[in-house]
């Protein structure tokens, strides 16, 4: 780790588990779990909240100073809403199908609540490389728990990983099928996700019991 | 004879609009939108009642606001208005940037209103007010008005006001259930958090029997569509289509006799 210090390392890798800002932090679930029933939209949509926070956030710390703090919110959603904006011609332009998929999901990362709260809790107050490093550590920590989703809900409920059928073919009966096994098709439903969720985090306590709330 | 089917037909469109967005689509069972306050503010339900009134009072006023920006501004065509060298502009990639604009400035206004002239409302809702700017419940609900296309103001006030009595009965839900979940035994590693999000997945499975309850209009083939592509094709959205249909022939008889 030659071109990260150990203090700037910790701002990556702290979200990625034990400050996650799902499961811990409870920030950004609004538009996570709708699109994240197949592994190919949640890894995109991973990859466009990176994008967003990390140039968000050296936007943001670019102007700390000049931005009166009576109008921030207007100021950060502006900036927010401009790099969305970014994002959703792009994905229009090179995925067409995909954004389809995720209809408005792309335009709720403006309120994404990891994006308004790691600009009010860091990128005002410190320098841009700090802010962009913590910005895509936070982004990556949401990303992990969106594929992870992904990931199980599509392998359960539908067999297949990036629709390769990873299990064999539920209709010829190959593969697994062959065994009588059945895909779940309860995971494809919206519920699930928040079900999955509730696990990931029941698992992610019960290794570091210094995580689990008080009564 | 006419005029009144007509009649009759719009009032029908507004109550079915109504009711399919309180429990068919509802924001946070359906759609996961203002995941986040209602996390963090359902612990007592007296706080609940507070952001959920917000909330409605909120997409009430934004919905219908946004869909005359849609509707003037934004959409192709819709600068025609101006002068017939306009027709052909599309303004809808800036719908996030002026959605959120309004949204923002709306909730400044409210809450500056507010404070002149009902300081004991203040006192309730206030503090909720800056939160709500960036509650994807409010962005959500003008961007699916803008992405199903919906006809009048009317109808966008209506869904304003639905979806917002939606997502307050799912707040006041889940707040009176962690009222009274303190008194059970939770393992400890799913004390809090872990818990609300399972018990919001079971109510959202319950929700999902309000599915059924899709009546009439051209809108039930468009949902029965949309259903298929968020699951796979299967038996059961088979015969939900042709429950539809059947439910959809006799709303139309039921009109005519009427």
């Amino acid at each position: 780790m030659g071109l990260l210090s150990k203090k700037d390392s910790k701002l990556i890798f702290d979200p990625l588990a034990d400050n996650n800002p799902i499961t811990i932090q409870v920030l950004g679930i609004c538009s996570a779990l709708a699109i994240t029933a197949q592994l190919k939209p949640s890894i995109v949509m991973a990859l466009s909240v990176i994008f967003v926070l990390g140039m968000g956030n050296v936007v943001i710390s670019l102007m700390r100073n000049i931005i009166p703090s009576k109008i921030r919110i207007i100021v950060q959603l502006i900036v927010v809403a401009t790099l969305v904006i970014i994002v959703d011609l792009v994905l229009k332009a090179f995925a067409y199908e995909l954004s389809k998929e995720l209809s408005v999901f792309i335009g709720l990362i403006i309120t994404n609540c990891i994006i308004m709260g790691r600009f009010e809790a860091f990128a005002l107050g410190n320098g841009p490389w700090r802010s962009f490093l913590d910005g895509v550590g936070n982004a990556l920590g949401y990303g992990i728990i969106l594929i992870i989703v992904g990931f199980f809900r599509e392998l359960l409920g539908s067999g297949t990983l990036f629709g390769f059928k990873v299990l064999g073919d539920s209709v010829e009966k190959t593969g697994l099928y062959a065994l009588g096994y059945e895909n779940n098709g309860f995971m494809v439903l919206p519920p699930m996700a928040l079900i999955v969720v509730g696990i990931i985090i029941w698992v992610q306590r019960s290794r570091n019991k210094e995580l689990i709330e008080e009564l | 004879m006419g005029l009144v089917l007509i009649k009759i037909k719009r009032y029908m469109e507004h109550l079915e609009l109504f009711f399919k967005s309180i429990f068919v689509d509802n924001m946070v069972f359906a759609y996961f939108l203002g995941m986040c306050s209602y996390l963090a503010v359902s612990k007592k339900v007296s706080t609940a009642v507070g952001l959920g009134a917000a909330v409605i009072f909120v997409l009430t006023v934004t919905v219908p606001l946004n869909w005359l920006l849609d509707q003037y501004i934004l959409q192709r065509g819709a600068l025609v208005w101006l002068g017939p060298e306009y027709a052909d502009y599309d303004l809808s990639f800036l719908s996030f940037i002026l959605f959120i604009a309004t949204i923002a400035t709306m909730v400044q206004l409210v809450e500056i209103v507010v404070e002149k002239f009902s300081p004991s409302l203040y006192n309730s809702l206030g503090i909720f007010l800056p939160l709500i700017a960036v509650n994807c419940a409010i962005l959500g609900g003008s961007l699916f008005m803008q992405s199903r296309e919906i006809e009048t103001l009317g109808l966008a006030l209506n869904y304003g006001f639905s979806s917002g009595i939606g997502w307050f009965l799912a707040i006041l839900a889940i707040a009176a259930i962690r009222e009274k979940i303190r008194y059970s035994n939770v393992p400890a590693p799913l004390r809090g958090l872990g818990i609300t999000f399972i018990i919001t997945g079971l109510m959202a499975i319950g929700f999902m029997s309000f599915g059924g309850m899709l009546t009439g209009g051209d809108d039930a083939a468009q949902d029965v569509e949309v259903a298929s592509v968020e699951m796979p094709v299967n038996e059961m959205s088979n015969t939900e289509a042709s429950e539809v249909v059947s439910q959809e022939t006799e709303s139309e008889v039921n009109e005519t006799i009427e």
